[in-house]
């Protein structure tokens, strides 16, 4: 524009706001933030409370049902058998104590391994190689999850790759079992638990660590006094993962895990032959998961997943 | 040293190729209120880090009341930092944030407690002790993070731009704050600052930073009335200089000369200048800057260059201060508040 130009004679015309039918809905919408809340949430609301929370009620409700015991159909006759067999049967008890004893394990391991790698990562690797490393850690799980453990079958066959690398020692692989359901297991959860810790790590603020050593802490104090309790809420949000994901595997199990049996095999087990017992079966990971969350709720943890 | 609270000894930082302190030579004696002022990235708290610990030097070296401490970490040194973010632990109260530095000495808990407590009352912040650091006001972190930095009695507190993130009010208050604090514990203060009425009111003595670089050191009235360069007398203060043509007809020298404005009368153009070593040049003003307790005349000298005079605000009003632009004035000043500063150009 030049200081010559004559003003334009449509200039207060141009104040005007342009309202077409897309702009009126704009301002309509804007003064009804409860429609406006409506139409955003509509949709996601219904297909969790359909799919999701539907298919949990489901479950729920034909853990009470029965089987005619000739024809495997399901009858609709309330009954609270199904339940009373999951807790009482020592067969179904030693299974759901060694499940949660697996996601115990596979967990405390995890969190014993993610941690110093997450913390390499994030406050000891050069600061160009993080995004790297970070990156490195989630690649494995965009491999397929059968195409992992059937590695790991293979890692661990007789003469396999593990046998091999402990022969030297005088020592020999673990073979197909237990052990090998939570190494295998382990490995393939681990990434859940070191990103939450990394991301913690990373955004622990460096002046709180100059603080701690100005005030006289050496390295290994500031870890224990400020490092520790700062970062320990996102192990916990890590740990949702790993234990949730261990309890409810079977797969795993099946391939690596020998005659080893865990609640996730008793349920699929069931399918077939007698539904309402899995669906009795399959509520007690949702128990244990919910009491576990109840207790992460307790320390805080929730608040950093 | 007897009396050497800090000294620095040919102290240069390197950054990759940033220098960030290019060679310092600094002694801040025992019980001193000692500011470094500069504008942003002059250096100033990167010699404040190296003091520290936090960074070690390139070149140079650093005593602590006459002790080499140049490679020792911070957790060797008897220094204390009141960070710019507080930096306070998120997860501790009030109270155990003050007492860390004693815990770690393995002071029995009693003891640590009532220090703590004693420490909080010192900053007015008795009864906080069991709240989190969340539930603080900026004003109130600031307050437990020098608690926390002053419990273990530290030999230098260092201050890095403690007052930065206050409000004007608050600021000034906690200016008058620190600097009773500092006479009543006796501890010599190093304070990093970039404002210099924040420098020139606390201070005992000043050093103002350049990119890397002392411009000068000296007490708050070495700085203010008789700057060593030209950048220190546009940093601190006004920037008031005359220069070249405009010298020579107004001073009657050449070289760059600096006065302070609120030295300057703003005259009517025909009074006479009839006081002894009174300097006068006409001009006209070409702006007026209403200030509340005082104005500020920016007047265009006819003999080139622009000067500006503060005038207190003694009788006139915002009215009569605003008839007064394009008007036709006489600067007079005494010719020993103009000081000669040799010519950074």
């Amino acid at each position: 524009m030049t200081a010559t130009a004559p003003a334009p004679p449509a200039a207060p015309a141009a104040r005007e706001r342009p309202r077409g039918t897309l702009g009126r809905l704009a301002g309509a919408l804007h003064r009804r933030p409860r429609l406006r809340l409506a139409l955003l949430l509509t949709a996601p609301l219904l297909w969790l409370a359909v799919l999701y929370l539907g298919s949990l009620a489901v479950l729920f409700v034909s853990a009470f049902w029965t089987t005619n015991s000739f024809t495997s159909q399901v009858v609709k006759v309330w009954s609270t058998d199904n339940l009373r067999a999951v807790l009482t049967t020592p067969v179904y008890r030693e299974v759901i104590v060694r499940s949660v004893g697996v996601a115990l394990a596979v967990t405390v391991l995890c969190a014993v391994i993610g941690f110093p790698l997450a913390f390499f990562t994030a406050r000891v690797a050069p600061r160009r190689w993080r995004p790297l490393l970070v990156v490195a850690v989630l690649t494995p799980l965009w491999a397929s999850y059968l195409v992992k453990v059937y590695a790991w079958r293979l890692i661990l066959s007789e003469g396999g790759l593990a046998d091999w690398m402990l022969r030297p020692f005088g020592l020999d692989g673990p073979g197909y079992g237990l052990p090998a359901a939570v190494l295998t297991l382990t490995y393939l959860w681990l990434p859940y638990m070191i990103l939450p810790v990394h991301t913690a790590l990373a955004q622990l603020p460096a002046g709180l660590l100059e603080a701690s050593a100005d005030l006289g802490a050496r390295p290994a104090r500031t870890f224990r006094s400020v490092v520790l309790p700062l970062v320990l809420p996102s192990v916990g949000a890590g740990s949702v993962f790993t234990f949730s994901l261990s309890l409810g595997d079977y797969i795993t199990v099946q391939i690596v895990g020998g005659k080893t049996q865990l609640i996730g095999n008793l349920v699929y087990s069931n399918i077939e032959l007698n539904l309402p017992m899995a669906a009795a079966l399959g509520l007690v990971p949702v128990v244990v998961i919910v009491l576990y969350l109840l207790a992460l709720r307790r320390t805080g943890a929730l608040s950093s997943l | 040293m007897e009396g050497m609270a800090v000294r620095l000894q040919g102290l240069r930082k390197t950054f990759g190729e940033t220098v960030a302190v290019a060679g310092i030579d600094l002694a801040v004696h025992d019980g001193e209120f000692f500011s470094m002022l500069g504008p942003s990235g002059s250096g100033k708290t990167t010699v404040l880090r190296l003091i520290a610990g936090f960074e070690t030097p390139t070149e140079g070296r650093i005593e602590l009341a006459g002790q080499d401490v140049t490679r020792l970490a911070p957790f060797e040194r008897d220094v204390h930092t009141v960070f710019q973010d507080y930096a306070l632990f998120p997860h501790m109260t009030v109270e155990q944030n003050v007492a860390y530095a004693l815990k770690i000495r393995k002071v029995p808990k009693a003891e640590r407690l009532r220090q703590a407590r004693e420490a909080l009352a010192q900053v007015r912040l008795e009864g906080y002790g069991t709240r989190r650091p969340a539930q603080l006001s900026g004003g109130q972190r600031q307050r437990v993070a020098l608690a926390r930095a002053l419990v273990g009695r530290p030999r230098v507190l260092l201050l890095d731009e403690p007052l930065g993130a206050l409000d004007a009010q608050l600021r000034e208050r906690m200016q008058l704050e620190l600097k009773a604090l500092q006479r009543e514990v006796g501890i010599t203060f190093v304070f990093v600052t970039h404002d210099q009425q924040e420098a020139l009111a606390m201070s005992d003595r000043i050093a103002v930073f350049r990119q890397g670089r002392l411009e000068q050191v000296g007490t708050p009235a070495d700085i203010y009335e008789r700057p060593a360069t030209s950048f220190v007398a546009s940093f601190v203060g006004t920037s008031n200089l005359l220069r070249g043509e405009a010298a020579r007809r107004v001073l009657g020298t050449d070289g760059v000369h600096s006065v302070r404005p609120e030295k300057i009368r703003v005259l009517k153009e025909s009074a006479a200048d009839d006081e002894p070593g009174q300097v006068t040049a006409t001009g006209t003003v070409a702006e007026t800057v209403y200030l509340g307790d005082a104005t500020r005349f920016l007047v265009d000298l006819d003999a080139g260059g622009r000067l500006t005079a503060l005038q207190q605000n003694l009788t006139t009003s915002a009215e009569d201060v605003a008839a007064f632009r394009g008007a036709r004035v006489r600067l007079a000043w005494h010719r020993r508040h103009t000081v000669q500063v040799p010519d950074a150009r």
